[in-house]
């Protein structure tokens, strides 16, 4: 039985090339998150992140539990990383599981990347260039196909999609001119100030089709903390908690390539789990905050999340269900497409901003209820949230 | 689509995939007990359980389960534009090789499309191909 809310969260300031040091853009994010909370460093006496520390790709985490524990002088007691598990909410759920189990009491969970600074004019963020060595494990099978951007393994989902279903990029493009628009609310996204239209949408330059490249989340840098707290210490802090009301995680078969039905992610095995496991229904979530590493992400999301049908996703959304004013209002920040690529710490902070009813101009009204779906491919985690 | 291509490690378990082209030949793990192919392989076979697999040389045809055209250039050397696919093998359907289609102009590849291998050596390895099938 889970025993664990929400308690604080905070954010530094999203930029590009910042040349900020990691551990600065981090500090503002925890300094923000405890004080959010009514917590000090001295109370916090967990720690958790994703990956950990890793050099895998320019920017992606410079900073692991020993850099962030040493800098804030952290006193914790308990901490783990991982770069195996339910995607990039797996720091939280290992947190859940921790102040549930009583292993801490409140555990500050981290995010944070300098992407957009690391990456060279040869090195992209998130792009796998060759080396010149011969590649191991599952870029072994795309690598050498020059399927070296998740731009191309995202694509090959939606072409499916719109082979098996008759989706359209005009569908796709309503989510991402929606999440702009969003963006225009957020002050701290990437794009406030600069919206955008459908027709600057489809004029983009294509990348992997159907696939443009407003189709694609932006690389920045950044930090993002969330703490979560045991319920009975929630109680103390300084915010009503938001509950963790239940879980879901899953993981495909190895990799993006071999899931039998290539309109669907592992996204549908974590909801399906998370719903197992709660007597709430899809018609009781007032908000939601949905990967959109590529904007594909979000129809298959949504349909896993039970919102719509097999195959509806990106109708539901250009019948405007998916905006401020639908039935459910999905990445109201602006999501990684407009506000820049947190890896899923951005939705979980969007969600709680809304259930604490902290969204400004875009407040979704009475807003109770929030799921928060983060990965891509055969990585899925899937999460129910709670106004206490 | 020309090179350079970054290339596999090789390991126990894939070096018949990447070399079978050498006479010819696409090699995909079986199971022989059961005869069920295993890929990515792994030396286990996940429908009896068995451990005892050996490498096949299927057909070579398959179908285009999915695709998608390329339009950036990801890294010095490589072309801008290619078509990525996964291919199902005529075998078995759930056997998916993350591939090129070549032979054709991009924008005739389709879903379904028969194809057949084809290799491209590179160093010590053949990198398995697809074109359309003759007549398709």
């Amino acid at each position: 039985m889970l025993k664990a809310s929400i308690t604080g969260i905070g954010m530094s300031q999203l930029g590009r090339n910042t040349q900020r040091p990691c551990i600065d853009l981090l500090a503002d994010a925890a300094l923000e998150a405890m004080s959010d909370a009514g917590l000090t460093r001295d109370d916090i006496d967990g720690l958790t992140t994703y990956p950990g520390k890793a050099d895998n790709s320019p920017g992606m985490s410079p900073l692991g539990c020993t850099d962030v524990r040493e800098a804030l002088g952290l006193k914790t007691r308990w901490h783990s990383s991982s770069s195996e598990g339910p995607a990039q909410m797996s720091p939280l759920m290992i947190a859940a599981m921790a102040v549930s189990t009583g292993q801490a009491r409140h555990v500050l969970c981290f995010r944070a990347l300098t992407e957009s600074s690391s990456q060279s004019p040869t090195r992209r963020a998130s792009v796998a260039t060759g080396t010149g060595a011969r590649v191991g494990g599952w870029f072994s099978w795309l690598l050498p196909m020059g399927a070296l951007s998740a731009t191309n393994w995202a694509a090959q989902f939606a072409q499916r999609r719109m082979y098996e279903f008759g989706a359209t990029r005009e569908q796709l493009g309503a989510q991402c001119v929606l999440q702009r628009a969003n963006a225009q609310l957020n002050a701290r996204a990437l794009f406030n100030g600069k919206p955008m239209t459908m027709e600057d949408y489809l004029n983009a330059r294509m990348i992997s089709d159907p696939l443009g490249m407003f189709d694609c989340d932006i690389p920045i840098d950044g930090a993002c903390v969330i703490i979560v707290s045991a319920s009975d210490a929630a109680r103390d802090c300084r915010k009503p908690p938001i509950t963790i009301a239940a879980m879901g995680a899953a993981l495909g078969r190895d990799s993006w390539d071999q899931r039998a039905d290539m309109t669907q992610m592992a996204a549908l095995d974590a909801c399906t789990d998370m719903w197992a496991r709660t007597d709430l229904k899809p018609k009781d979530v007032d908000v939601a905050a949905l990967y959109d590493g590529f904007s594909v992400f979000v129809p298959m999301w949504l349909e896993a999340f039970g919102f719509c049908k097999r195959g509806e996703g990106e109708a539901f959304i250009a019948d405007g269900q998916t905006a401020l004013t639908g039935s459910t209002p999905t990445n109201t920040g602006g999501g990684q497409m407009s506000a820049g690529r947190l890896h899923g710490f951005g939705h979980l902070h969007e969600a709680c901003t809304q259930l604490w009813g902290e969204g400004g101009r875009r407040q979704v009204s009475k807003a109770q209820t929030a799921v928060v779906g983060m990965g891509g491919g055969p990585l899925a985690g899937a999460m129910l949230l709670q106004r206490a | 689509m020309s090179l350079p291509r970054p290339l596999p490690a090789l390991t126990s378990d894939n070096e018949p995939f990447w070399k079978g082209g050498a006479k010819g030949q696409l090699l995909i793990q079986q199971c022989t007990r059961c005869s069920y192919y295993i890929h990515p392989p792994t030396g286990y076979c996940p429908e009896c359980e068995s451990r005892d697999t050996s490498y096949s040389a299927v057909s070579g045809k398959g179908f285009v389960e999915t695709f998608t055209v390329n339009h950036k250039q990801w890294m010095p050397g490589l072309p801008d534009r290619y078509v990525l696919a996964l291919v199902r093998i005529a075998e078995q359907d759930d056997v998916r090789l993350v591939t090129n289609i070549v032979g054709c102009d991009p924008d005739d590849v389709t879903f379904d499309l028969p194809v057949t291998v084809q290799f491209e050596q590179a160093e010590d390895l053949w990198i398995p191909l697809f074109a359309p099938e003759a007549g398709a």
